[in-house]
């Protein structure tokens, strides 16, 4: 039988894109759970928050999504804070984030979806933008800037968060926290403050990523929790706190949930992810840049 | 000579780039009363660990009574008779005092054929421990209204609840009063005489002087003296290391 | 109380209690009770593993639907053996197939529990939180099977025929559905109740309170965290196992549904998770709440009560109704998780 390279290497493409946007959409967990060790399930509900935001506003104003997410950035770096202000207080100083804290971002995430069920209903929702219907061909690459623009803006997302971590002080006591909260304090940082920014800012990435969201797919409101295990996934591939590693994992994992819906039907993806979580956990939890 | 009850045999441990333990070799003899010394973060603990089973050394091996310790879990170096404290108290906050020392009084004694283990036996077994660190008046209370003194003595109290042959005492003494220093040191050596290897890890200096037959220094993962007590503590190096401080 | 007397006195209450029920000859009653039922075992399975050993597990539904689909497999046997099997074996096959519900829910417990000493076995030397996110994608994973098993029916579902008559005289099929989910909620209560008085729930009590000191005493924490995820999905999936037959057409969206996942974590942490007492309560008030939530505004409002709920009372409550009994009205002199001296050292 013929070896379909051409579709082959468009679901590679497909892939590599998707894995991009996968990066912009773990980046919060990266910086959430694997550098702060706090288990925010309820990530994906913000993104989808995200998507509906952009939603609305397009819908009304025709304003661009992902200029959207720009606007509301502050927004959610303050819903960041409040929430993190509620976790700290409530779970992180009684020492009880195992349980309970977990328990808490689980009825985050659940409420939030019903929220949006009670408010926008089931139906699918997208947006409109010029790019959105354009594919750039070449000979038999298709290249759909749908999935370009958002891969674009998802790489920029990244390498600006990589560059905030190892270049500045803010960023870098962000690292430090995650290792050794008694010696930040002796210098002069507030540990608490400092996991509240880097909470915060995890936060607003979700805002941008739920506008990437809403432009590759349209969106309802059960899709967040198919998110949930690539997010893990992946930041458990990358090797938790890496973001170099997140966005290895990311285009690893756009490029086998690409090629096996191209070959074997989308109805196996959500399995796809999951597997890798479940195949990762068992075999090297460390992940492949593993600390 | 008899054949050492533990033998730690070359164990490095590493942390990422940082070297916890770099070739540790130690030996213990059956009823011997070993202290161990060093600045902080020179490796004591995580030596305690590797051979508790906490950790896994990467090199090197940890025999005790016979048995490879190597790839054990720690629940099963426990049941061999290799029982250890921690240095920070970890009791079981929703169980009672009581309840704390009767945790290795059900799982650990309760298995060994050779010590009996009716239900009065564990009972008594229950008081006699709590007797010995003086918390039979707090049997029922919970781990958070005990004293940090008295959560230090339940912490000794629950590793000695498990019968073991081989004690490792971490760090147990700190924060007590030179009174409740002299009543652990003997309550020690009361285990000593009945059998019990020891291997206390101190800070305090009086302790340890007065407990260890024999007294290992241990500095940055290295081992830089073992032997009689008066003869470490006069080797120029352990002074330059610790002592000096 | 020792454990068989309790489970012959939970017994006869229940007995007496459903004898009362029918007085009232109304069927609704025995339909949204067998609900309530329902999550009563759900949630004393969850508490197994997530109250007494603190692991928290996101994919309750996933072992709820197995108990469904192994049901379902069993519904489907006779057909498919008439189709492709030899006449002889197809004959024996249909007389055995589907068993009768008891079986059924053993049947369903055992595949379930296998499942989850898998998942533990995979995931439980990690921590706990690994765990959780585990059990999340055995979730998706168990649906994307189920979605693209045709034999089962796939997305488009499964009809199940229910039996023509009851093995009980004198009650209707939704009664005796309601029976026998009665007599699984005994058992669920006594084994739970049984555990916390043993030496095994001591066990889970340390993995809860300190897993590394825990291993320090002797606390075999593996084989004890697998103990506890197997009964806990055991009992999940005899939970689900009746399910098809209740509900008559099975689909995967209902199955998976995901009121099964937050009210399995919900109502244990708001009854309280130190006892058996605590799922039970929690069931029987938020199960009667969303019944009436559903039946009133409608099914999605009601759970997004048992959602807001959840998250409250584990900001402001953290022990549930039942920690705020024990706090208003002082410590009871017995802890539920302590063992009575003669209990500890008997069983094993």
């Amino acid at each position: 039988m013929d070896f379909p390279v051409q579709l082959f290497i468009n679901a590679l493409i497909a892939g590599i894109l998707l894995g991009g946007f996968y990066a912009a959409v773990t980046v919060g967990i990266s910086i959430s759970f694997g550098i702060l060790d706090i288990v925010n399930i309820a990530h994906p509900a913000f993104i989808i928050l995200g998507s509906y935001i952009a939603y609305i506003l397009n819908q009304r104003f025709g304003i661009d999504p992902i200029l959207v997410s720009i606007l509301v950035l502050p927004l959610f770096y303050y819903l960041g804070s409040v929430v993190y202000q509620v976790y700290y207080v409530s779970f992180e100083k009684r020492g009880q984030e195992a349980l309970r804290g977990l328990a808490f971002f689980f009825g985050l995430l659940f409420v939030t979806e019903v929220i949006l069920i009670l408010v926008f209903g089931v139906d699918y929702r997208y947006v409109q933008a010029g790019y959105i219907d354009t594919t750039l061909r070449f000979s038999f690459l298709d290249l759909p800037m749908r999935m370009v623009v958002p891969f674009a803006i998802s790489m920029a997302l990244v390498i600006g968060l990589q560059l905030f971590l190892t270049k500045t002080f803010t960023g870098r006591a962000i690292m430090a926290v995650a290792q050794d909260q008694l010696a930040l304090s002796l210098m002069a940082a507030d540990p608490i403050k400092i996991k509240r920014i880097a909470f915060s800012i995890s936060i607003a990435t979700a805002a941008i990523a739920g506008a990437l969201l809403i432009v590759i797919q349209p969106v309802e409101p059960s899709v967040g929790r198919e998110y949930i295990g690539r997010v893990f996934a992946i930041c458990v591939l990358g090797g938790m706190g890496s973001l170099p590693g997140t966005v290895i994992a990311a285009l690893l994992l756009g490029i086998v949930e690409s090629i096996t819906s191209t070959f074997y039907g989308p109805s196996w993806a959500p399995a796809v992810a999951f597997g890798f979580l479940l195949i990762t956990l068992a075999v090297r939890p460390s992940g492949i840049l593993g600390r | 000579m008899t054949a050492p009850l533990l033998k730690v045999d070359n164990v490095s441990k590493r942390f990422g780039g940082f070297v916890a333990l770099d070739g540790i070799n130690l030996e213990v003899a059956p009823g011997e009363r070993l202290g161990l010394i060093g600045p902080n973060g020179s490796g004591k603990s995580t030596l305690v660990n590797c051979m508790s089973g906490t950790l896994h050394n990467e090199t090197g091996s940890v025999h005790f009574d016979g048995h490879a310790m190597n790839g054990l879990a720690p629940h099963q170096r426990t049941h061999l008779g290799l029982a250890r404290s921690f240095q920070l108290p970890r009791p079981f906050h929703s169980l009672s005092v009581a309840e704390n020392i009767r945790v290795p009084l059900l799982y650990t004694v309760r298995l060994r054929r050779d010590v009996p283990h009716t239900r009065e036996e564990l009972e008594h077994r229950c008081h006699e421990v709590l007797g010995l660190v003086g918390l039979e008046h707090k049997a029922k209370k919970q781990p958070k209204d005990l004293t940090q003194v008295e959560m230090r003595k339940l912490e000794l109290a629950r590793a000695m609840a498990a019968e073991p042959k081989l004690l490792i005492a971490d760090e147990a003494m700190a924060g007590l009063s030179e009174s409740e220093v002299k009543d652990i040191v003997s309550l020690l050596i009361t285990l000593n005489e009945r059998g019990i290897t020891i291997i206390l890890i101190e800070h305090i200096m009086t302790a340890v002087m007065s407990f260890s037959q024999r007294l290992v220094v241990l500095v940055s993962g290295k081992k830089i003296s073992d032997g009689d007590p008066q003869d470490v503590i006069r080797d120029p190096e352990v002074e330059r290391a610790y002592l000096g401080q | 109380m020792r454990t068989w007397q309790f489970f012959l006195v939970s017994l006869a209450i229940a007995l007496v209690g459903f004898a009362a029920a029918r007085l009232l000859k109304n069927d609704y009653l025995f339909f949204a009770g067998y609900v309530v039922l329902q999550f009563i075992v759900l949630a004393t399975a969850w508490n197994i593993l997530g109250g007494y050993c603190g692991y928290v597990n996101f994919g309750s539904a996933a072992f709820f639907a197995i108990g469904a689909y192994t049901t379902v497999v069993m519904t489907k046997l006779p057909a498919f053996a008439n189709r492709h099997l030899p006449e002889g074996l197809a004959e024996i096959i249909g007389s055995i197939t589907p068993p009768p519900i008891p079986i059924l829910i053993l049947l369903g417990g055992v595949v379930a529990g296998l499942v989850g000493l898998g998942t533990g076995y995979l995931t439980l030397r990690l921590r706990g939180v690994f765990f959780a996110i585990a059990t999340l994608a055995l979730a998706v994973v168990l649906q994307t099977l189920i979605v693209n098993w045709d034999f089962v029916g796939g997305s488009r579902g499964a009809y199940v025929i229910r039996p023509a008559t009851v093995p009980v005289l004198g009650i209707n099929y939704i009664e005796y559905l309601f029976l026998v989910m009665l007599v699984l909620v005994v058992v669920a209560l006594t084994v739970a109740r049984a555990i916390e008085r043993s030496r095994l729930g001591y066990g889970f009590a340390t993995i809860r309170d300190d897993e590394l000191a825990a291993e320090a005493s002797g606390v075999p924490t593996l084989k004890l965290k697998l103990v506890a995820t197997t009964l806990s999905g055991a009992f999940m999936g005899m939970a689900g196992a009746p399910f098809p037959y209740y509900i008559g057409f099975l689909e995967p969206s209902s199955a998976f549904g995901l009121s099964y996942a937050v009210n399995a974590i919900a109502m244990p942490m708001i009854g309280g998770t130190t006892s058996w007492v605590g799922p039970l309560l929690g069931a029987v008030l938020l199960g009667t709440l969303q019944q009436l939530a559903t039946v009133t505004i409608s099914s999605a409002v009601s759970l997004l009560i048992v959602g807001l709920l959840l998250v409250f009372f584990v900001i402001i409550a953290p022990n549930g109704l039942l920690g705020l009994w024990h706090d208003y009205f002082g410590r009871k002199d017995e802890k539920p998780t302590q063992a009575t001296d003669k209990a500890a050292v008997k069983t094993s």
